[in-house]
């Protein structure tokens, strides 16, 4: 289980990963994969480089050393054409929404879609952007809205809305439910999982909230000592001896998390 | 790897459309303006050959069933669930108010900017008289004086910058010697240069180029500092932990802009004399000991009054608009900007008008 294995359908597979900032090493030796069509979690202390890992796979980071595979091709050593097909296939969700603050949302859902598909006509990215918006679960009215106007909530809504603008098959979210209030936060983890069953997605889902890893991930990748020390479902990490994921799942919040879940079973 | 979108029509029976390959956002092309194109009575959308749909095919199919009463049939289990996604996601569109026609519109773009500059002179003088008031609270309180911060503040504002304005000052004062020499040969009068030189920079241009350097160097800085700490809620905290952002940032930057102003302006008028005083030595044959001579002469100190008076003005003028500009930014990044231009050309304005003002009242009581 703590080394993870060939997986023929991962989405996303990471190898000897090396990523460093002058003497500070991040990660040495990372090894993930991401599966085809599966909510994966990813957790870690601050400061264990979960980010960063995002960003090496999504190629703002450049690693020292090891490789990535998006879509069974190496995301590390590509040309501009192929970068921007795997950029068609992938959405991100930053952790501040990072929503272009001098256009409405509406606009904003509607830039990936005019850089890539600049044929479409205005009418049908109108229409695009506003059902988008509408289920993410923002109100209509908030197409013609900028940035600035929102709430930290809608703003992350929009964000997602404009990751989702491509259709993509591939989602990462860095920490969506933070600042999120508890209902908030619960109606995201729903909207994930419905946009995730009904477009298909594959998600890989940076969060530091029990409750999202509790209701909606199947399977977690914990970061610790500068590695995927362990990949799995949440009771298969339980049974692991390591004092950290103990700590973390059986701490007075892990437990407060699972017995929300439990109750919402009962309900 | 995969079909692109098609349909075929099938007008018997009221109509069908039979969908077929890949109905998603890549291999859409044209499906848009031909499903746009279609004519006459469809009443069945069948989608039973599609290999695959996304929320933009969906789209499409629904807002055409929609449109022609349509009922759309053949979808599989999570086709149907991604359709019915989409088609309860159909909200009319809402658009941002349409712009007025162009005559209206210029109308509203003066009546705002009238407006606007009522507003920002009312702001200006609020934000003046709030500057005067923390600082005579520290004044009756010197323990709350930012000593520190002022210290810091005349690093900044006045020792980083005697090397441009030095090297500015220079160089004007050669190009006002060299151009003064060339029109006043054709007098015969060259040594003249002297007065010209001397009296220029020390009464007008020294302070005046000063104020415009230090606006574009400090005004600018000022605004765009209070402006990022707005943005990120550090004012905020301080007045929650009760210091006075008034005090502890604004009044700092005022004292710092009002004392070295003048010192930076006679430097600057100093060197300009030297740079004057060099042209004239290597082009007209004045020698230094004859220039500065002539220049105890033929100026008057009442020149030197007239910057000094005028320079701490301009100071705490180039300090306020770029606090206040600073204070005023709200909501996002591109404020910082606009508001960090704004108070350098509202301080460059400002210090011209002044100066203008200064001068015709300088000459009306008597020192010129």
């Amino acid at each position: 289980m703590t080394a993870p294995t060939f997986d023929g359908n991962a989405v996303i597979r990471v190898r000897g990963l090396r990523n460093s900032f002058g003497d500070q090493v991040v990660h040495d030796g990372l090894d993930l994969d991401v599966r085809q069509g599966e909510i994966l979690g990813v957790v870690g202390g601050s400061g264990t480089g979960k980010s960063v890992l995002m960003r090496s796979i999504i190629g703002l980071q450049e690693p020292d050393t090891g490789t990535v595979e998006v879509f069974g091709e190496d995301a590390l050593d590509v040309d501009e054409a192929e970068a921007i097909e795997m950029r068609k296939r992938w959405g991100v969700l930053f952790q501040g929404g990072a929503l272009f603050s001098t256009l409405t949302v509406a606009e904003n859902v509607q830039v990936p879609l005019k850089e890539f598909y600049p044929a479409l006509d205005q009418a049908l990215l109108d229409e695009i952007s506003a059902y988008k918006v509408v289920m993410t679960g923002l109100p209509s009215n908030a197409g013609p809205k900028y940035p600035a106007e929102l709430s930290g909530g809608m703003k992350k809504r929009a964000g997602l809305a404009r990751s989702l603008a491509l259709d993509p098959e591939l989602l990462f979210l860095d920490e969506p439910t933070a600042g999120l209030d508890p209902i908030g936060a619960a109606a995201f983890d729903e909207l994930t999982l419905s946009l995730q069953r009904t477009l298909g997605l594959t998600v890989f889902l940076i969060t530091h909230d029990l409750d999202t890893l509790y209701a909606i991930c199947d399977r977690v990748a914990v970061l610790a000592d500068k590695r995927v020390i362990a990949v799995g479902t949440i009771d298969e990490l339980l049974a692991l001896d390591h004092p950290w994921i103990q700590e973390y799942f059986n701490g007075p919040r892990g437990r407060a998390a699972v017995s929300s879940v439990e109750r919402a079973a009962v309900t | 790897m995969s079909a692109p979108a098609d349909f075929q029509h099938d007008a018997a029976n009221g109509g069908t459309l039979r969908f077929s390959g890949n109905l998603s956002l890549r291999s859409i092309g044209d499906l848009p303006e031909r499903l746009a194109g279609v004519s006459g009575p469809v009443a069945r959308l069948d989608m039973s050959g599609i290999e695959r749909i996304d929320t933009v095919g969906a789209w499409l199919v629904h807002r055409f069933a929609r449109d022609h009463a349509a009922a759309v049939s053949g979808l599989n289990a999570d086709s149907q669930h991604l359709f019915d996604q989409v088609a309860g996601a159909d909200q009319p569109i809402e658009m941002p108010p349409a712009p007025y026609g162009t005559f209206k519109r210029l109308l509203a773009e003066v009546g705002e900017a009238v407006i606007q500059a009522f507003r920002t002179l009312h702001g200006l003088l609020g934000f003046m008289g709030a500057t005067a008031m923390a600082f005579g609270a520290v004044l009756l309180n010197p323990r709350r004086f930012r000593f520190h911060a002022t210290v810091h503040r005349f690093e900044v504002v006045g020792v980083s910058a005697l090397g441009i304005i030095g090297l500015m000052s220079f160089l004007i004062g050669i190009v006002i010697a060299q151009q003064g020499a060339v029109q006043l040969r054709q007098f015969g009068a060259e040594v003249f240069t002297i007065n010209l030189v001397g009296r220029i920079t020390l009464r007008e241009l020294g302070i005046l180029m000063t104020a415009i350097m230090v606006a574009g160097r400090s005004g600018s800085a000022f605004a765009a500092q209070l402006g990022t700490m707005k943005l990120t809620e550090e004012i905020d905290a301080m007045r929650t932990i009760g210091v006075n952002p008034m005090e502890a940032l604004v009044l700092p930057r005022v004292i710092a802009a009002v004392l070295m102003l003048p010192l930076l302006g006679f430097y600057a008028s100093v060197v300009a004399i030297i740079g004057g005083g060099l042209l004239c030595w290597i082009s007209l044959d004045i020698p230094p000991i004859t220039f500065v001579q002539r220049i105890r002469e033929v100026v008057p100190i009442t020149d030197l009054y007239v910057g000094l008076v005028k320079a701490p003005v301009f100071g705490a003028i180039i300090a306020i608009a770029g606090c206040y500009q600073g204070m005023q930014v709200e909501g996002d990044a591109e404020q910082v900007g606009t508001r960090t231009t704004t108070a350098v050309v509202q301080a460059i304005f400002l210090v011209i008008v002044l100066d203008a003002f200064f001068a015709v009242f300088f000459t009306e009581v008597g020192w010129n």
